[in-house]
């Protein structure tokens, strides 16, 4: 082997798991986010330099974007916050009951969501091959829906595998909690899009 | 009971137990299921090598034709296609990539790490830049090269003047090497962050991490640019949007944005590695630690702020408001001021310590004096009037060919044979590698220097012939011959390392003399890379213990995969965490990915269908596979 060795200390007692950014898993969450709020960041900008070029935004006779549908996303979305965060410190407290509990909802609250989406795509008044108002508007859509079936079926596996021996474990309450973390990050960055789909177009 | 390394447990059992543990299986599934960064860094390394071989032709093909006046080797379609290749496969499949191949093969080594961080996220990663780069060559074979140059302008690129695919299979080749990009990313930032060796605070960090630290964030906010331009693009080409589109409203001035914000960040991307490396060989070199390394890391973190100000200096031929001209040259100006510092602190390390000049030392010095003249050239087409005038001519070529070779492949090959011993347990011929990097010099120079003259009697680049009588015509042939030079030393470079891999001499594990930790391992490492938890003191590890015992801190197990995670400024002690093994899924998942991104190009509803396999490709990856998997002590009832 190579040179020889001076033993200093014995790190065996150290814990295998760890919630928040001691955990390798939380940093992969958040690097993603970042990921992603650059590329939303960056469809903003567009959106913006798009716009720069229209008198009107929306080009007439074109309407702005019907708000019922999207109004009504945006508060399931806000009101998943509750039972997010509540599952979010069962996971941490690493109770697997709550846990089982709330996972189905969330997963169901996500479907109705994404229900929800399919109407807002039918008020949007305009199609994406009309004009490049059109065009960014469907893009702002369609990535954040991208998004949110993403974290929709990464939520199943996830509440699936809690019902497996899987479940109750260390490893797996710590995804439950970083799963948690993303929802809010879903959310989070929908509050600009809403604004820049639904209310720019009507300033 | 489990069984940890330990006093107890060290020496030939240790190594044989360690060795059962992190080994992949044999055999084919086996060698497609590794996630051991030692080799997947390999891989990347060697098929980045290819590319660049290969766009090296294209490139020995164009030289040849443009050799002389209105030569009719090549067509102008057929130029269209090879100029575009070899632009889009140096950038995109050479230069970013093998990076980031020697950083995943080494970052976790120089950290003192048992594996990287998300080992089959980094697997995943090698295969979806493979499939990109075939998918590519095969379109080119096929005679559905891209021919729109590496930046892809539209509207050329749109709908209206690219009919066909051939616009497409450079996009798309885009999306691959972008999941690639950011996967490596985030294996890389969360190595250095989580597991560096006890004592490793961010202030002892080696200079190449720092810069792959750096750089691994750029790669996260530069890259989503260039995939959503390019998702932009597909999409006006094959659903109608009309992003790009003048005729209907849209911007063909948001493509160079967007890809400019990502581009110009790139060329950083592509840089900054590259002075990591020479601050490893620097210090090595000169037997003492870097001059400056507050500088030093100051500098690296500034570049890579100031990289995301710059992008409009390639679009000052667009016609911008005077204020943005104004801007974009001054931000341009500035960020010569940490490059200039980084040299300055080379030479002080250099001056202030024992400088030995071995091969890749000479590569360091060849690298100053490049990059000092691409560097320069760089000021001066920052300057708009300059700009207006040199755009879009040799004069650019030559600049970025300093900038680019001189910046980063120098370096590269400088650190190829540095860490080859390493790499490979053999040292690489001293002799050879004189001669390598002496005719490399000289004909790198001999090729791009004429180009600044070429470009200044106003030849515009991207022309497939010139006529005669423009005064063109040595400084062309003076440029092909020059290229066939360094077709010749690339060549030497290529005999030595084979040579060298079957009969060098042995390298034992720190032949030069190196501080840093990689050279603590027996070369090449085990696939545990150290028996023990190596623990640092201060920036110099290897020098403090003077070839004494090393400090280890010890407690892992030995028949479980396990890491040692540590607190991210003072890398104390925290964590014991389950390393992923090899798994077969992230090449399944690749395979499903590449067959969406490729189907995609003919229709939008491979997205839709093509996601399905990808989901249950991406499940099976992530499903525990054995009763309780390493990490999932059951905590409550």
């Amino acid at each position: 082997m190579s040179a020889p060795h001076r033993f200093v200390r014995d790190v065996s007692a150290l814990p295998t798991h760890a919630f928040g950014n001691r955990s390798l898993t939380w940093w992969g969450v958040i690097l993603f986010m970042l990921m992603e709020g650059a590329g939303f960041a960056l469809a903003g900008g567009a959106y913006f330099i798009l716009k720069s070029h229209q008198g009107d935004w929306p080009p007439s006779p074109i309407l702005p974007p019907d708000l019922l549908a999207g109004t009504l996303f945006t508060l399931v979305m806000l009101a998943s916050e509750i039972p997010n965060t509540i599952v979010k410190k069962k996971a941490e407290a690493e109770e697997i009951a709550p846990v089982r509990l709330l996972l189905p909802i969330i997963a169901a609250i996500g479907g109705l969501l994404l229900v929800i989406r399919a109407f807002e795509f039918g008020s949007l008044n305009v199609l994406w091959t009309d004009n490049p108002y059109g065009s960014i508007v469907w893009a702002l859509l369609v990535l954040h829906t991208t998004h949110i079936v993403t974290d929709w079926v990464d939520t199943l596996v996830l509440t699936a595998l809690m019902f497996t021996r899987h479940g109750p474990t260390g490893k797996r309450f710590v995804d439950v909690s970083e799963n948690s973390l993303y929802w809010r990050f879903v959310w989070l960055t929908w509050l600009p899009i809403y604004l820049l789909i639904y209310w720019v177009p009507r300033w | 009971m489990i069984a940890r390394d330990g006093p107890e447990l060290q020496g030939a059992e240790l190594h044989d137990r360690l060795a059962r543990t992190w080994s992949r299986k044999p055999g084919l599934i086996g060698w497609l299921s590794t996630v051991d960064h030692k080799e997947v860094g390999r891989r990347y390394a060697v098929t980045a090598f290819i590319f660049f071989a290969l766009a090296g032709v294209l490139a020995l093909i164009m030289r040849t034709q443009l050799a002389t006046p209105e030569s009719g080797l090549i067509s102008a379609d057929r130029y269209n296609q090879i100029f575009t290749m070899h632009g889009s496969t140096m950038m995109f499949l050479f230069a970013v990539p093998v990076m980031d191949a020697i950083a995943i093969y080494l970052i976790p080594l120089m950290v003192g790490a048992r594996t990287i961080a998300f080992p089959r996220l980094h697997a995943f990663s090698y295969y979806m830049y493979l499939g990109g780069g075939l998918m590519l060559w095969i379109a080119f074979a096929l005679n559905i090269g891209p021919d729109i140059g590496w930046f892809a302008y539209t509207p050329l690129s749109g709908p209206e003047y690219d009919p066909g695919k051939r616009a497409d299979m450079w996009a798309q080749m885009i999306t691959f090497t972008e999941v690639a990009a950011l996967a490596l990313s985030a294996s890389i930032i969360g190595t250095i962050f989580k597991l560096r060796a006890p004592g490793m605070r961010l202030d002892r960090m080696p200079l190449f991490a720092w810069a792959m630290l750096v750089v691994s964030f750029m790669v996260i906010f530069a890259m989503p640019a260039i995939a959503l331009a390019s998702a932009f693009l597909i999409s006006d080409r094959l659903v109608g949007t009309q992003f790009f589109n003048p005729a209907e409203g849209g911007d063909p001035i948001l493509w160079q944005h967007m890809f400019w914000f990502f581009g110009h960040p790139e060329v950083y991307i592509i840089f900054l590695p590259a002075t990591g490396f020479v601050s490893q060989i620097t210090e090595t070199f000169s037997g003492r630690s870097i001059f400056g390394y507050p500088f030093m890391v100051l500098a690296l973190v500034a570049t890579g702020l100031l990289a995301f100000g710059l992008w409009v200096h390639h679009m000052f031929a667009t016609g911008l408001p005077r204020l943005g001209y104004a801007f974009y040259t001054a931000a341009s100006m500035t960020v010569a001021i940490p490059s200039g510092i980084q040299i300055f602190c080379w030479i002080a390390t250099m001056w202030s310590g024992r400088p030995r000049f071995a091969v890749p030392m000479l590569y360091v010095v060849g690298f100053i004096i490049t990059f000092v003249i691409g560097g320069l050239s760089g000021v001066m087409v920052a300057s708009v009037p300059l700009d207006l005038q040199m755009h879009d001519t040799y004069f650019v070529v030559a600049h970025f060919h300093y900038v680019l070779i001189g910046g980063a492949v120098f370096p590269l090959l400088g650190v190829v044979t540095y860490w080859f011993p390493k790499i490979t347990g053999r040292m690489m011929s001293e002799r050879l590698g004189r001669w390598g990097f002496g005719l490399l010099f000289a004909a790198f120079n001999l090729t791009f220097m004429p180009m600044h003259w070429t470009g200044l009697m106003g030849m515009p680049r991207r022309v497939y012939t010139y006529p005669a009588g423009m005064g063109w015509d040595v400084l062309n042939l003076v440029s092909t011959i020059g290229a066939f030079g360094i077709a010749v030393a690339v060549i030497l470079f290529l005999v030595n390392v084979f040579t060298s891999y079957w009969k060098g001499e042995p390298a034992g594990p720190n032949p030069w003399g190196g501080t840093s930790l990689e050279w603590a391992t027996t070369s090449p490492p085990p696939p545990y890379n150290f028996a023990h938890v190596p623990v640092v003191e201060s920036r110099t590890p290897l020098w403090d213990v003077d070839g004494g015992p090393l400090p280890v801190m010890t407690g892992l197990q030995v028949d479980e995969r396990e890491t040692l995670m540590t607190t991210l400024i003072d890398a104390e002690p925290d964590v014991l965490e389950a390393s992923a093994e090899p798994s077969i899924w992230p090449l399944v998942a690749a395979i499903v990915t590449a067959i969406l991104f490729v189907g995609s190009v003919f229709t939008p509803w491979a997205i839709v269908w093509g996601s399905i396999p990808v989901a249950i490709a991406l499940i099976a990856w992530f499903w525990p596979k054995k009763a309780l998997e390493p990490g999932e002590e059951p905590v409550s009832a």
